[in-house]
């Protein structure tokens, strides 16, 4: 069997002209389908970013929350009996909200405003410079150092700002997972002093970030949290509902979608169009195979052959071209969300062999049809 | 005695239905034997290609048999109708059918590896044959780099290196020259014509009847008789 496979090969790579259109109409639309859906798993990751780095097991909010970003205060109240629910094993306020710093030189960034708890600083950033206790110390923030850095001068630790007329001192450089969606600099500090330098509405918690003491204590919890009102979530649902926004309620979702399909329909145009007209171009020659001897399915596998290699290695080159375009762009263009994940080359894959085999139907109906007879007729 | 290789008897076989319907043989009835290189000649349209698809197991005829070697061909299932084909027959077609984009030793290593033989070894055998078709050191390039007598030496090699029992030639000289044509109908007479095979020739050649064993000759789908080479 291998013989015929690698007759079929032959077949196909040595006619390098039609080769190359299949492979250039295949890559072409693999590297549009995997950008634009890498585009989208970017923009969602990025979305999630704070749910990421917090990294709170379970995320307890007012159930009006669609994002992360717009969130909507919780009264103290809700803290204190989430913490007396049964199965948990901690419970912290957080809060986020965004805010407008004055820098040194005068100019003003917007800037998105973590607040941890003054106790556990629970979602605590990996800092690479200073030290996590002076968080505690007068006027105390730490920076993120992220794409959006510089927006805020490239401040050292001891750099000052303003906060709505409140000094604030850089204490320590951060790192985190994931940058924030809107290219904005992440500010963290104590919950108080977060509730201190920005004015807020009467209720001020905006999250609760909640610890089960086992997984089997979750759906419990969660029970018990919509009793009172609330939604709990677990970071992966907390997500999800982030991505349902996106995709369904901002349009993105279905903008890239059409993109994507728009993608897929030029590689299933291109591929199967230049596929059929090689299999027409030797269509006499599998005539004369069938009238030698070669069986029906034999055929079938050439041609299955022919396309899924074709399909693979357009594939391969697909993703490898993203790949050099995604890397060189992300180092220039700090705020370019691209993320190639797995669900990316799944989606890519599967749309890559519905290429394939729709190509290859209308081959092997055509050489099915074929008669022996029609090679000595000529 | 000769050894009857083919043996066709009351074979009919029409295209299309009602008035459209055309009958291309009608009622032929034949023997070929091993070590014989029979013609079928006739005009255009008279049904010799039609007869030599129905003796080769190509086209089913409507009725009649057809007996290859003691067995009813078109009592075959589809796939050991393939494998038949591709273990008893080998075929020279008219415009040759070689694949341009294989070297010249892969296009006659086809059945070879139609047969699951090793690539490699495939290659190695193909290469002998075109040695005895003097085409040794063409076994690398494509065949569209050679003339049109090489390329159907390179046929006949394909047609041969599964060593067929039964030869099948399409208008071998179709399109040759005069000089071409006779010279590579002399050496398949000469070389490849043994006890063992038997060649069918589909020609309406004249200048190459004096090779032939005996001719038969066909008008309007009928057979009209047999003579002896080179005495039409």
């Amino acid at each position: 069997m291998t013989g015929i496979l690698k007759l079929a090969y032959k077949l196909l790579v040595n006619d390098k002209a039609k080769f190359t259109a299949l492979l250039v109409g295949i890559t072409f639309a693999v590297f549009l389908m995997i950008a634009m859906t890498s585009l989208f798993a970017g923009v969602l990751k990025r979305a999630s970013a704070t749910v990421i780095n917090l990294g709170a097991p379970i995320w307890i909010m007012d159930p009006s929350v669609q994002t992360v970003a717009n969130t909507i205060g919780m009264p103290d109240y809700v803290l204190d009996a989430t913490r007396s629910i049964q199965g948990v094993s901690y419970a912290v306020p957080v809060y986020t909200g965004g805010a407008l710093v004055k820098l040194a030189d005068g100019t003003y960034q917007a800037v998105n405003v973590v607040g941890l708890d003054d106790t556990s600083l629970f979602g605590r950033p990996r800092l690479l410079q200073g030290k996590i206790e002076d968080i505690y110390g007068e006027n105390g923030f730490i920076v993120v150092k992220d794409p959006e850095f510089p927006k805020m001068g490239n401040p050292n630790v001891g750099s000052e700002f303003e906060l709505n007329e409140h000094r604030g001192v850089i204490v320590g450089i951060a790192q985190v997972a994931s940058s924030g969606l809107f290219g904005i600099p992440t500010l963290y500090t104590t919950y108080e002093r977060a509730l201190q330098y920005i004015p807020n509405p009467r209720f001020t918690i905006s999250y609760v970030l909640l610890e089960p003491k086992s997984p089997a204590d979750v759906a419990h919890i969660k029970q018990q949290v919509r009793a009172l009102g609330y939604l709990g979530l677990t970071k992966d649902e907390f997500m999800d509902r982030i991505t349902a926004f996106y995709m369904f309620q901002t349009g993105l979702g279905m903008n890239l979608l059409i993109m994507t399909v728009m993608s897929f329909i030029v590689g299933l145009s291109i591929s199967g169009q230049t596929f059929y007209t090689f299999v027409l171009e030797n269509i006499e020659k599998f005539g004369a195979l069938k009238a030698m001897g070669t069986r029906s399915r034999e055929l079938i596998l050439m041609i299955l052959f022919q396309a899924s290699f074709t399909a693979l290695t357009g594939y391969g080159l697909g993703i490898g071209l993203c790949a050099l375009t995604i890397y060189p762009a992300k180092l220039r263009l700090p705020d370019y969300a691209a993320l190639i994940t797995y669900w990316n080359l799944g989606l890519a894959f599967v749309m890559v062999v519905i290429i394939a085999a729709v190509s290859s139907y209308f081959g092997v109906r055509r050489v099915l049809r074929i008669e022996p007879f029609e090679v000595f007729r000529g | 005695m000769p050894v009857t290789a083919i043996q066709a008897t009351g074979v009919n076989k029409w295209f299309g239905e009602g008035e459209a319907r055309t009958q291309a043989l009608k009622d032929v009835t034949l023997e070929a034997y091993f070590g014989e290189m029979l013609y079928i000649v006739g005009p255009s349209g008279s049904g010799k290609t039609t007869l030599l698809s129905v003796l080769s197991g190509i086209l089913r005829p409507n009725s009649g048999s057809v007996t290859v070697e003691g067995s009813d061909i078109w009592n075959l299932s589809g796939d050991k109708l393939a494998d038949f084909r591709l273990h008893k027959i080998g075929f020279v077609f008219q415009d040759y059918h070689l694949f341009p984009r294989l070297t010249t030793a892969e296009n006659v290593a086809i059945p070879l590896i139609l047969k699951r033989e090793d690539w490699s070894r495939a290659i190695v055998e193909a290469t002998k044959y075109l040695e005895i078709v003097g085409l040794k050191n063409r076994a690398d390039l494509p065949p569209v780099k050679l003339s049109g007598g090489e390329q159907q030496r390179v046929a006949i090699a394909r047609a041969i290196v599964g060593q067929p029992d039964i030869l099948i030639m399409d208008e071998p000289t179709a399109s040759l020259d005069g000089d071409t044509g006779h010279g590579i109908v002399s050496f398949v007479r000469n070389n490849i014509l043994n006890e063992k095979r038997c060649i069918l020739i589909v020609t309406h050649d004249a200048r190459i009847y004096e090779l032939a064993t005996r001719i038969l000759k066909m008008e309007d789908g009928r057979l009209i008789g047999y003579e002896k080479g080179g005495n039409m």
